[in-house]
């Protein structure tokens, strides 16, 4: 069958995107990696001059880049531990004959389909507003003293609105994963008499293992990006409070008009993202063989 | 007895989970009945039940000039997404019925490239646009976003192409259909699902996206995304209008996206959870 007129047909049906993403990849990375060792200011275009490792070092020793890549970490481990804890326990919850299971699916996925920029406007204005807020509705209501949510707890509010995105990726992704157990096995564990725990730690989990993997690494990857919810809601403040990587290299780019040092800190994200790449292409490939 | 206490314990879960689905969902549920309140209500304190205006639909429309982000969105979307196709759909194929020996690798290369962050490429981007005009159009960041969709679509279609059994083929061959017959009669009919599965994932993704088109677009080609972050400065109160703007953006997208489940835990997961 695989007779050489098809072999060079399939090698024409697959040339155009190859060569597209090759192109996509190859590109823009060599110009960043170009960018990077120059001192280029888009606002005195003239002199743009090689200065070697000088952008790099800049960035390293500025105050405000470790400060980005302390709030990346805690922004994405903050977000995968609500998203991965809470994922399993919703998913256990509607995985059981519950009433109106269809409805109560669509109401919990439905976030994931909000986009960003809205997702963060929501929260904003009408959830953790301190005057016109729910929460500070609440407060009031309580007698409390309202909480201003994005001065006093920037980053956590943002953590706050990104796990909302994703919790239902993790719990959607979670309850494919275990509405494919064995049911047989379940049952033979409760004849044996197994506690719920035992059966969660010792049947379930397991099993959930590799979903919980992919959880973990796919949304890293996005969570690494996050972007729309910091400029829509503290623009990175108070100070560098909810500055993440992202976030600094867009602000050195586009409002301190620095393309070397954005270029620069652009290096440092790739490199950043392709140690969790590696991991996620592992679990990934496993699947293909 | 023993029945008793199922059903008991039945109703109690799904209290549970219904309580927490409300949860979830109110964010959502809130903005919807702000949207439907005026601008007095809004701000007036907590309250469910707005009086059914639907005067913050009519002033988004008519003054912040709705329907231009609105047509970008769909055209960025759609068109993104049917470009991606066109290339990805050969690509897919050729990989899932001719496989060589590197089908793998190129497959966990094209992966790869959709973990380079975007702020990565921003400064590259962002001066090619500005340089050669595209800033602002339509055309530049329709191929932009197929670049970056362009991998999942790849994706997804190969794994649904490798699900249509060779042996349909052999059997139509044998039957004698031409090669015609068999791409029309029997394969088309196959691959239609998967295809269509894998145009609605991106279209939702491709909606969504809310980097690039804030990077590369101010007025002329800006989707609801950039245009909804344009809110963020505010002028003045406007709970309501803020609320009618965000449900028109996300209301397609939504009734989409609660058809889409399936396809999304394995356009998502690149196949590994299905």
């Amino acid at each position: 069958m695989a007779t050489r007129q098809t072999q060079s047909l399939a090698r024409l049906m697959r040339a155009p995107a190859i060569l597209l993403l090759l192109a996509w990849m190859i590109v823009p990375l060599a110009m960043t990696l170009y960018y990077s060792f120059l001192d280029y200011n888009l606002l005195n275009p003239g002199s743009a001059a090689w200065t070697g490792f000088f952008n790099y070092r800049f960035f390293y020793t500025d105050p405000a880049f470790f400060a980005a890549i302390g709030n990346t970490l805690i922004l994405v481990l903050g977000v995968l531990a609500i998203t991965v804890i809470g994922g399993i326990a919703i998913a256990l919850l509607i995985d059981r004959p519950i009433m109106g299971q269809g409805i109560v699916r669509i109401l919990i996925i439905s976030p994931f389909f909000v986009m960003p920029p809205v997702a963060a406007l929501i929260w904003k204005n009408m959830i953790m507003h301190p005057s016109y807020g729910v929460l500070a509705d609440m407060a009031r209501f309580f007698g409390v003293q309202p909480v201003d949510w994005f001065a006093q707890y920037p980053l956590l509010s943002i953590i706050i609105i990104v796990a909302w995105q994703w919790l239902p990726f993790a719990t959607l992704i979670l309850l494919t994963a275990l509405q494919s157990l064995d049911s047989e096995q379940m049952e033979a564990a409760e004849m044996d008499g197994a506690s719920a725990w035992a059966k969660f730690t010792h049947l379930i989990l397991p099993h959930m293992a590799r979903a919980i993997t992919v959880v973990i690494l796919i949304q890293t990857i996005f969570l690494l990006g996050v972007y729309a919810e910091i400029l829509v809601t503290t623009n990175g403040g108070p100070g560098n409070a909810s500055t993440n990587l992202t976030y600094l290299i867009y602000r050195a780019a586009r409002l301190n008009f620095d393309i070397g040092g954005a270029a620069a800190g652009g290096i440092i994200a790739v490199v950043l993202a392709n140690i969790v790449a590696i991991f996620l292409m592992r679990a990934v490939g496993k699947n293909l063989d | 007895m023993a029945r008793a206490t199922t059903q008991r314990s039945r109703i109690g879960w799904t209290i549970a989970a219904w309580f927490v689905a409300l949860l979830i969902f109110f964010p959502i549920l809130y903005t919807i009945i702000t949207s439907l309140k005026t601008e007095q209500e809004a701000i007036a304190g907590f309250d469910l039940i707005p009086s059914f205006t639907l005067s913050s639909f009519e002033a988004v429309q008519s003054q912040n000039s709705y329907w231009r982000p609105f047509t970008n969105s769909v055209i960025l979307s759609l068109g993104s997404t049917l470009l991606a196709l066109v290339v990805a759909i050969p690509a897919a194929w050729a990989m899932a019925f001719s496989p060589t020996k590197r089908t793998k690798d190129i497959l966990m290369w094209m992966l790869s490239t959709k973990m380079m962050p975007a702020v990565a490429v921003l400064v590259p981007i962002y001066l090619i646009f500005l340089r050669t005009g595209l800033m602002d159009t339509r055309i530049g960041l329709t191929v932009l976003l197929m670049l970056i969709n362009l991998p999942i679509v790849v994706w997804m279609l190969y794994t649904y192409f490798r699900e249509i059994p060779g042996e349909i083929l052999e059997a139509a061959r044998m039957d004698g259909a031409s090669l015609r017959n068999e791409i029309l009669y029997v394969l088309t009919p196959m691959a239609v699902p998967g295809i269509a599965s894998t145009l609605l994932l991106n279209v939702i993704l491709a909606w969504n996206e809310a980097f690039w088109t804030i990077q590369l677009t101010t007025t002329n080609a800006a989707p609801l995304s950039a245009f909804i972050a344009s809110f963020s400065s505010p002028q003045g109160l406007f709970w309501a209008k803020l609320s009618a703007a965000s449900v028109m953006a996300i209301a397609p997208i939504l009734v989409l996206g609660w058809f889409s489940q399936k396809q999304l835990v394995r356009g998502l997961t690149f196949g590994a959870v299905k």
